[in-house]
């Protein structure tokens, strides 16, 4: 019942002579976890630009659904299904939090160009979008300018826009990053639940390993930009290759 | 229902309830109120710069995009009904044909202006349309055959819009029923409607995209709005209402120029105007503009009585010769960027 959903081929970018990311070749499954670990500069971000689009690639491609998408805006990419929360809270920071939330249930209905009504008076918007931060645990601060709003709330909020997108493939940049013991439970129980789902196929960059044992199906290692390791959980976190690689220490064989 | 009208954006502080519905009175009761020829025509000239100011703010303020060419789209609207009067023949068929087909001409140019550089930066976008509207100011007083040069043009609007015409016999309250007076109320209700109409789109779904994308465009992309295509958007609809407003000022003035309807001094003052209201703000253009017009109309006024008031003492009645009005002017300006800079209407809001 898991079939292939997203595929980068052989993907590259070079920034000057810097290769961040090395011909990486890779399978998403709809219904699979995979966690993306490795060192700090070790591409897992710019990796994920290149799937998202916020950066163009050198070479390779990337395929959605069979589609080839390595030419589409950001835009396009996430109206055919590619949803990302980012590592750096990047908001709307001086509006509400509904407001935020509601553009992007807006943006999904395709009603950015209705010009003659009040936004305030399309329920069909505001409602679900007040059932998100329901799922967040935002609804008493909706009202909040975001930029009040504190760290956690915030990080709540760039996971809420995420869910609120709901995309065939979902992209969490370090979700719980600075986020306080009780707050964290809340992301990964979502996480947990649209994993359980089983029709999304979800990437995720994360550096806990007690979060990674519990959510992941599998786990891919990057590792100087390049594709180091992939596998299942157990087997990867045992092997040496993620041992040294992950403790940012030089590979034996280099 | 005022709600309704007012798409939800009420003044949310008293003093500027009181500030709006005394510029909404003094403007709608204009003619009953301050008659005369002077008071009535700058009466005319608020209204039409409140529309015009608000089309900027709508692209200033709502879509962070920094313009240079919005007195050309203003002259273009202005020249349309010139150009159709003259040649058409007085009528309101000329009025109408003139005013539209200004308008969409500057739509269709921002739509050019805006596909070639809006997708690269928002700099890029600004000089593009400082070097446009130089060269349409240009080829405006070049082509002297068509447009009259710096002379401009003068024509004639329908009788219906003049003093001549008498729609009812004696007068109101001493104001004579007369075209002069539907011409007034022809430009307050086109304005009065473009506002309305502005206020509405700033609040629709398509206003709260733009406000995204002013406040972050990097996410407003990712999560699926083509930034480009709002932007683009945004400063066609800016630039038919713009032309709309020049057109309104054409029939008012019965005669365009580069002086009324081209030049640059007219792109500062809308300027200036969008930052003493408040940007973001449909209110701060009709603070602004009212306040700004009264200024330029009535502050050399001000100044020469206040002259004759410290006569003989020193220094003080040369600093306040009717001739330094604009000194004084820019001294506002600074005070008021100074001690207001989110605009009057940001101060009164914020209610500190």
């Amino acid at each position: 019942m898991s079939h292939p959903i997203l595929e980068t081929r052989d993907l590259t970018v070079r920034f000057g002579g810097h290769v961040a990311v090395d011909h990486i070749s890779c399978t998403f499954r709809t219904g699979e976890l995979t966690a993306i670990v490795g060192p700090n500069g070790a591409g897992k971000t710019t990796y994920f630009n290149l799937i998202s689009g916020q950066i163009p690639a050198s070479e390779g491609s990337v395929i959605l659904n069979g589609r080839d998408i390595s030419r589409q805006s950001v835009a396009q990419r996430t109206h055919n299904g590619i949803g990302r929360a980012f590592q750096l809270t990047n908001l709307f920071p001086n509006l509400n939090v509904l407001e935020n939330v509601r553009l992007v249930v807006q943006s999904k209905a395709g009603r950015g160009f209705n010009m003659l009504s009040m936004a305030s008076s399309h329920d069909d918007l505001t409602i679900p979008a007040l059932e998100i931060l329901e799922r967040v645990r935002l609804t008493d601060q909706a009202d909040q300018i975001v930029s009040e709003l504190s760290h956690g709330d915030q990080r709540k909020l760039e996971v809420a826009l995420l869910i609120a997108l709901d995309p065939l493939v979902y992209m969490f940049d370090e979700p719980t990053a600075g986020m306080s013991v009780d707050e964290a439970p809340v992301v990964l129980d979502l996480i947990a639940d649209l994993k359980h789902r089983k029709d999304r196929s979800i990437l995720l960059v994360e550096h806990k390993m007690d979060v990674i044992r519990t959510l992941a199906d599998r786990i891919i290692v990057l590792h100087n930009g390049a594709l180091a390791a992939d596998g299942d959980p157990a087997e990867v976190i045992a092997s040496d290759v993620v041992q040294e690689a992950y403790m940012g220490k030089e590979l034996t064989n280099v | 229902m005022l709600t309704k009208l007012l798409s939800g954006d009420m003044p949310r502080s008293p003093l500027l309830a009181l500030i709006l519905i005394a510029i909404l009175i003094g403007l709608a009761f204009a003619p009953f109120l301050f008659p005369g020829v002077r008071s009535i025509d700058t009466a005319a000239r608020i209204c039409v710069f409140i529309v015009l100011v608000a089309s900027y703010d709508l692209m200033l303020g709502y879509g962070g995009i920094v313009s240079f060419a919005h007195t050309m789209f203003f002259g273009l609207g202005a020249y349309g009904v010139a150009l159709a009067s003259t040649h058409m023949g007085r009528g309101f068929d000329a009025l109408f044909v003139g005013a539209l087909s200004g308008a969409l001409l500057a739509a269709l140019l921002a739509f050019v202006i805006g596909l070639f550089s809006l997708r690269v930066r928002a700099i890029f976008f600004a000089m593009i349309t400082l070097a446009v509207a130089s060269a349409v100011a240009v080829l405006v007083s070049q082509l002297s055959g068509l447009t009259g040069g710096e002379d401009g043009l003068s024509y004639k609007i329908p009788r219906e819009l003049g003093p001549a015409f008498k729609f009812a016999d004696g007068s109101l309250f001493g104001v004579k029923m007369n075209g002069k007076l539907l011409k007034y109320y022809l430009i307050f209700g086109s304005c009065l409607a473009l506002f309305l109409l502005m206020l509405r789109i700033v609040h629709s779904p398509f206003g709260r995209v733009l406000l995204a994308i002013r406040e972050n465009d990097f996410r407003a992309e990712a999560i699926g709005y083509r930034v480009v295509h709002y932007r683009v958007a945004a400063t066609c609809l800016s630039a038919f209402i713009a032309a709309l407003a020049g057109a309104l000022y054409a029939i008012w003035l019965r005669y365009v120029g580069p002086d009324t309807s081209l030049s640059m001094e007219i792109m500062i003052d809308i300027l200036l105007m969008v930052v003493i209201g408040g940007m973001g703000t449909m209110y701060g253009a009709v603070i602004g503009a009212t306040l700004f017009i009264l200024a330029q109309n009535y502050l050399q006024n001000l100044m020469g009585s206040a002259a004759s008031a410290v006569e003989g003492l020193p220094l003080l009645p040369d600093l306040l010769n009717p001739d330094r009005w604009l000194l004084w002017l820019g001294v506002l300006f600074i005070l008021s960027v100074y001690f207001f800079p989110t605009g009057i209407v940001g101060r009164l809001r914020s209610g500190k």
